[in-house]
């Protein structure tokens, strides 16, 4: 028995292919910024954050970090509705990729933020500083510094994770590969495609990242 | 129609997580096998087979889970082996868990001193003696605890084999909601027993990665 391969079939689809790495990516870099901000607030609260609060952000992170991504997922686009919120899939998948990025960041900024030298802070307190743009100003960015390759780790985590969103009928890439395998039976070609094409999308979005962290985020590194 | 109780929902899908569970125990100990085998291959001073094992890690890091279990599904249909949901399912998350296991013990291999290869070395002990009594000892002591958390990584991943058609916590959760028309009912409950398996698992590894450190210090 051969096994025959024909990919040729698969990559005629491609401007369908083209719309889902669109929406991947679209769908990447619009969690990722919410999602690390939700981080970082979660993480402020867990470290400054008024005591009755800390416990509840502690109870977000364990839950969202001890749940299978599709389930949170499945909960937004399928559990809502009974309760009146009916949200489109593209939504669903967003806030889904949000929640679930903000848990796993608040960990590492927080990581990030206990590193901080105690001198640091005095220092800001001494120049009359409030707490807040202490916090904005003097600790953040060095912690940034500090945890960008596992914040961006993270990133390429939820991006890979964002294929389970073809389930709802995101139209991002897998939900892409699906629909080519349906309409050509070239299920095992479409899907090498796709992962070939999740795999350069991994690797250009961490080399991407790491620029913009050096460049927008914390500023170059000295010496 | 018949009506559903909590308690038939929750029996039912207590019932299907024992599939999760199953199949999280079999991903996880053949890719700690698997695994095994790529670390060996790793350490070994032949450039070639370390290029290999890296490109090997690569490959399942960079791709979506759920893409690696279609292509588990599709390709071993296409190699002409019966297929079940079950086979695709355990062969995917197994070279998945492998390929991260891998990782996480190379680093660990990479903290042990040289000095303790020298050493090692210098008692004229053969390359796998080396590994099994000098190198491994000491780097299995720092992995335990990265190792229990990522069980809790696999237990999440095995949700997506209800994708292809395993009938395991998630897939049942689906299926009672299509019979239920309960869907926020059904989710939480899904949602809190994955929780009440991989929640106890992370306490333990954090309590095993401080008695590490508070051991060290």
């Amino acid at each position: 028995m051969s096994i025959e391969l024909d990919f040729a079939s698969v990559l005629s689809q491609w401007p369908l292919l083209l719309k889902g790495v669109a929406w991947t990516l679209g769908l990447t870099a619009v969690s990722a910024v919410l999602g690390v901000l939700l981080g970082i607030a979660c993480a402020w609260v867990r470290t400054e954050g008024p005591a009755w609060s800390r416990p509840a952000v502690a109870a977000y992170v364990e839950l969202i970090r001890n749940t299978p991504f599709i389930i949170q997922l499945f909960f937004i686009f399928f559990g809502l509705p009974a309760l009146g919120l009916r949200l489109g899939p593209e939504w669903s998948s967003v806030i889904a990729m949000v929640i679930n990025l903000g848990a796993y960041s608040a960990e590492i900024v927080r990581a990030g933020i206990q590193a901080t030298p105690i001198g640091q802070i005095e220092a800001a307190v001494s120049l009359a500083l409030t707490r807040v743009q202490t916090f904005i100003w003097v600790v953040l960015p060095p912690a940034l510094q500090r945890i960008w390759p596992a914040l961006v780790s993270q990133i390429i985590i939820v991006m890979l994770g964002s294929a389970v969103c073809g389930q709802i009928s995101t139209e991002e890439l897998s939900f892409a590969a699906n629909l080519i395998q349906s309409r050509n039976f070239r299920a095992f070609e479409a899907f090498i495609v796709a992962t070939v094409i999740y795999l350069g999308l991994s690797m250009a979005t961490r080399a991407a990242l790491n620029w913009l962290g050096e460049r927008l985020v914390f500023g170059r590194r000295r010496g | 129609m018949v009506e559903f109780t909590v308690w038939d929902i929750v029996s039912n899908l207590l019932l299907a997580a024992r599939w999760t569970v199953v199949l999280s125990l079999i991903a996880f100990l053949g890719g700690g096998l698997v695994g095994l085998a790529l670390l060996v291959a790793r350490t070994t001073p032949s450039r070639l087979l370390q290029k290999a094992v890296a490109g090997y890690v690569q490959l399942f890091q960079g791709t979506p889970l759920l893409m690696q279990l279609f292509l588990a599904y599709f390709g071993l249909a296409l190699l002409g082996i019966e297929t079940s949901a079950w086979t695709s399912a355990a062969v995917a998350l197994t070279l998945y868990s492998s390929a991260f296991l891998t990782e996480i013990w190379h680093g660990c291999v990479r903290s042990v001193a040289k000095g303790q290869w020298e050493a090692a070395q210098s008692l004229a002990l053969s390359f796998v003696e080396q590994l099994r009594y000098v190198v491994f000892p000491q780097a299995a002591r720092i992995a335990v605890a990265p190792t229990v958390g990522f069980l809790v990584q696999v237990v999440k991943g095995t949700a997506l084999a209800s994708v292809i058609g395993f009938v395991e916590l998630t897939k049942a959760g689906t299926m009672i909601t299509n019979a239920t028309f309960k869907p926020f009912l059904v989710y939480s409950c899904v949602a809190l027993l994955y929780f009440l398996i991989c929640y106890p698992i992370s306490l333990y590894a954090r309590s095993l990665e401080s008695r590490l450190h508070a051991k060290r210090s």
